[in-house]
């Protein structure tokens, strides 16, 4: 047991919710302007290829860093225009952005590094040295402490601000929120893009911070995940992270398991997805959602 | 007063469908410029190796196959209002319940064996729908999660049982052959196009008479179009969405179980490169109707018969089709986008 339950497992536990986490925020912001983004994992997929590339093509992480979230923010303006400026189907939409995820950056990986299933190993994110914290919390990026500001910062922003009262208002009622003079399209439109790039954070953590290379599909479901994540912590930033954390512990739990070869690697990969369908059916019971997501017509 | 209306051009049908499709390809085809490669070229080959030739032609058509069934899955769901995007996994366990059937009963003669093995694919899907149903309408989890789970689930548990219990001899993971017994005809030899495409028209027909000419299928998509009213009416809205779902897993399971018994004649691991999905976007380029399908579903057996050849002889990365059927799904979604672009009007 020793070997399993440690200050290590706690450790990979905080890593490994993490892109779940940032799933979960990013989710959480598309859903309170009243837009489903199912899409989260096409947008991490393709943020963690275009942080690979960026960072082969400048040999700096930080620039890898910044073209992972600029291609989340762009992908989450075409979600947000074709969802909200042309009332388009937000599943569909979605959908098809997880395909053109997994496609383009299939398509791309081949054609830079000659090979569909990894890129080249290129530098990660430098450790992030914060004294004595290291001790408990184990070496991390920056990307967790940004993770822990993001969820402070995102609860006192919805529930502390009147932009938050407005971003809650647009995705439960509309039309007051239309009446009381908020541009719901405005709002619906930044949010979701903004939403969208605080994913893509989740994207940029797989292939710059936990491994250092581009691995094909190698989301893994994280996307719907953050979305069971979304749900479980109520729409709310702070329950976003409480169940992040399950979901980065079954995970770390996985690695250990599979390291340790006591079960064939398949069934303890499905560890995870179970979790997310119990999670999902027994422990949330009937959710209530902040909106109805209808796309809003101006009148 | 009602005022007589001429059907402006727009209208015309298929017509944002065709304008999706083309402008898909074509913004394919910046991908291909921007990446160095010739679009001409690529289209080229892809074209030729969809229609090139005899087996060219047979490879399009056993493509197809399924991607029909998973299509005609998706459309049963979807009139019900259901978003069964787990197709994938239904599909996969119908493939491997079929190989189980197929491989292990050596007594029956085909007129039994092969029904059997099919029905049993069928059966394996519906049992995968029924979970996520059942979640959906009385535990309230929505189905694009849970499915998408359920996709992933039946992923590694198909491949864990063909890598250990039943798994054949030798070094690739795949189960024991089927037997001769329950295998689907070849049709056209020596292309792999088996009875299994023919089965897949048929299928296209039943969702047809069922979605549009029964009563139950009335009801069916009653509920799809709205719940509220469907329930007022005293349709009972929980049992026609779990039969939904249900068939829509059967017939995923169905399309799994041809591609076993019609093509590869066992289960390979992972031999599926993503039929569901492509399901999917078939289904909105078919207008969400049985017979649309059948010609999407051509369409898109064209762009992975095509795409496979395209990348032997260019080498451009055969996920260009991926990207493609991205694109036509997401053009496709928000239908006055398409509008806006034919009439290059802003705003409508």
């Amino acid at each position: 047991m020793g070997q399993i339950i440690n200050l290590g497992l706690f450790q990979a536990m905080l890593r490994m919710s993490l892109p779940v986490l940032f799933a979960a925020l990013g989710g959480m912001f598309c859903e309170r302007v009243g837009v489903v983004n199912i899409g989260l994992e096409g947008i991490m997929l393709n943020s963690a290829f275009f942080a690979v590339f960026a960072t082969y093509a400048s040999g700096n992480p930080w620039i890898g860093f910044l073209a992972g979230v600029l291609s989340g923010v762009g992908l989450g303006v075409i979600i947000a225009l074709l969802t909200v400026r042309y009332y388009g189907n937000q599943i569909v939409v979605g959908t098809g952005i997880n395909v053109f995820g997994l496609g383009f950056s299939a398509f791309m990986c081949q054609r830079i590094w000659g090979s569909r299933g990894a890129s080249e190993s290129v530098t990660a994110l430098p450790i992030f040295r914060v004294p004595y914290l290291e001790r408990v919390l184990g070496e991390n990026t920056v990307l967790l402490y940004l993770a822990f500001l993001l969820v402070i910062l995102s609860h006192l922003f919805l529930f502390y601000t009147p932009w938050g009262l407005r971003v809650r208002a647009v995705g439960e009622n509309p039309q007051a929120a239309d009446t009381a003079g908020v541009d719901v399209h405005r709002y619906k439109m930044v949010f979701v893009s903004l939403g969208s790039g605080i994913a893509a954070l989740g994207g940029v953590f797989l292939s710059l911070a936990h491994l250092n290379f581009f691995a094909w599909g190698m989301t893994s479901g994280r996307g719907f995940m953050g979305l069971a994540a979304m749900i479980f912590g109520k729409w709310t930033p702070v329950g976003c992270f409480l169940s992040s954390l399950l979901f980065g512990f079954t995970d770390a739990l996985q690695m250990r398991l599979q390291a340790l070869g006591i079960l064939p690697s398949q069934i303890i990969l499905l560890f995870p997805y179970l979790v997310t369908i119990l999670v999902l059916s027994g422990f949330v019971g009937r959710a209530t959602p902040p909106s109805d997501y209808k796309p809003y017509e101006k009148k | 007063m009602p005022r007589l209306s001429v059907r402006r051009f727009w209208e015309i049908p298929f017509l944002a469908e065709a304008v999706a499709i083309l402008l898909a390809f074509l913004l394919g085809s910046l991908v291909l410029l921007v990446t160095g490669y010739s679009p001409l070229r690529a289209f080229a080959a892809l074209f030729r190796g969809a229609f090139g030739s005899r087996n060219a032609f047979g490879q399009t058509l056993t493509q197809a196959t399924p991607i029909l069934f998973a299509s005609l899955s998706f459309v049963l769901a979807f009139r019900a209002g259901i978003f069964n995007i787990g197709v994938e996994g239904q599909l996969l366990i119908g493939a491997l319940s079929a190989a189980l059937l197929g491989n292990s009963i050596k007594f029956l003669p085909m007129p039994l064996h092969l029904p059997l093995a099919l029905l049993g694919g069928g059966l394996g899907g519906a049992l995968w729908a029924l979970v996520p149903a059942l979640i959906r309408v009385y535990l309230g989890a929505h189905e694009v999660i849970t499915t998408m789970m359920m996709s992933y689930v039946a992923f590694y548990f198909t491949s864990y049982l063909v890598n250990y219990p039943f798994k054949a001899p030798g070094w690739v993971a795949q189960t024991n052959p089927v037997e001769p017994t329950a295998l689907l005809p070849r049709i056209l030899p020596p292309t792999q196009l088996s009875l299994a495409f023919i089965l897949a028209l048929f299928f296209a027909v039943l969702v047809f008479y069922f979605l549009f000419r029964t009563h139950l299928g009335f009801q069916v998509r009653a509920v799809g179009l709205s719940p509220q009213v469907a329930e007022n009416r005293g349709i009972p809205v929980a049992s026609r969405q779990i039969l939904a779902f249900v068939l829509s897993g059967f017939v995923a399971g169905i399309g799994g179980a041809g591609e076993v018994l019609g093509v590869h004649e066992k289960f390979v691991d992972g031999f599926s490169p993503g039929y569901g999905w492509d399901g999917i976007a078939v289904s909105l380029v078919g207008r969400l109707h049985p017979f649309g399908c059948v010609f999407a579903a051509l369409l898109f057996g064209m762009l992975r018969a095509g795409g496979m050849s395209m990348a032997r002889v260019t080498k451009v990365p055969l996920d260009l089709s991926l990207i493609i059927q991205a694109l036509v799904i997401i053009l496709i979604s928000a239908p006055r986008f398409i509008r806006v672009v034919i009439l290059r009007k802003k705003g409508m």
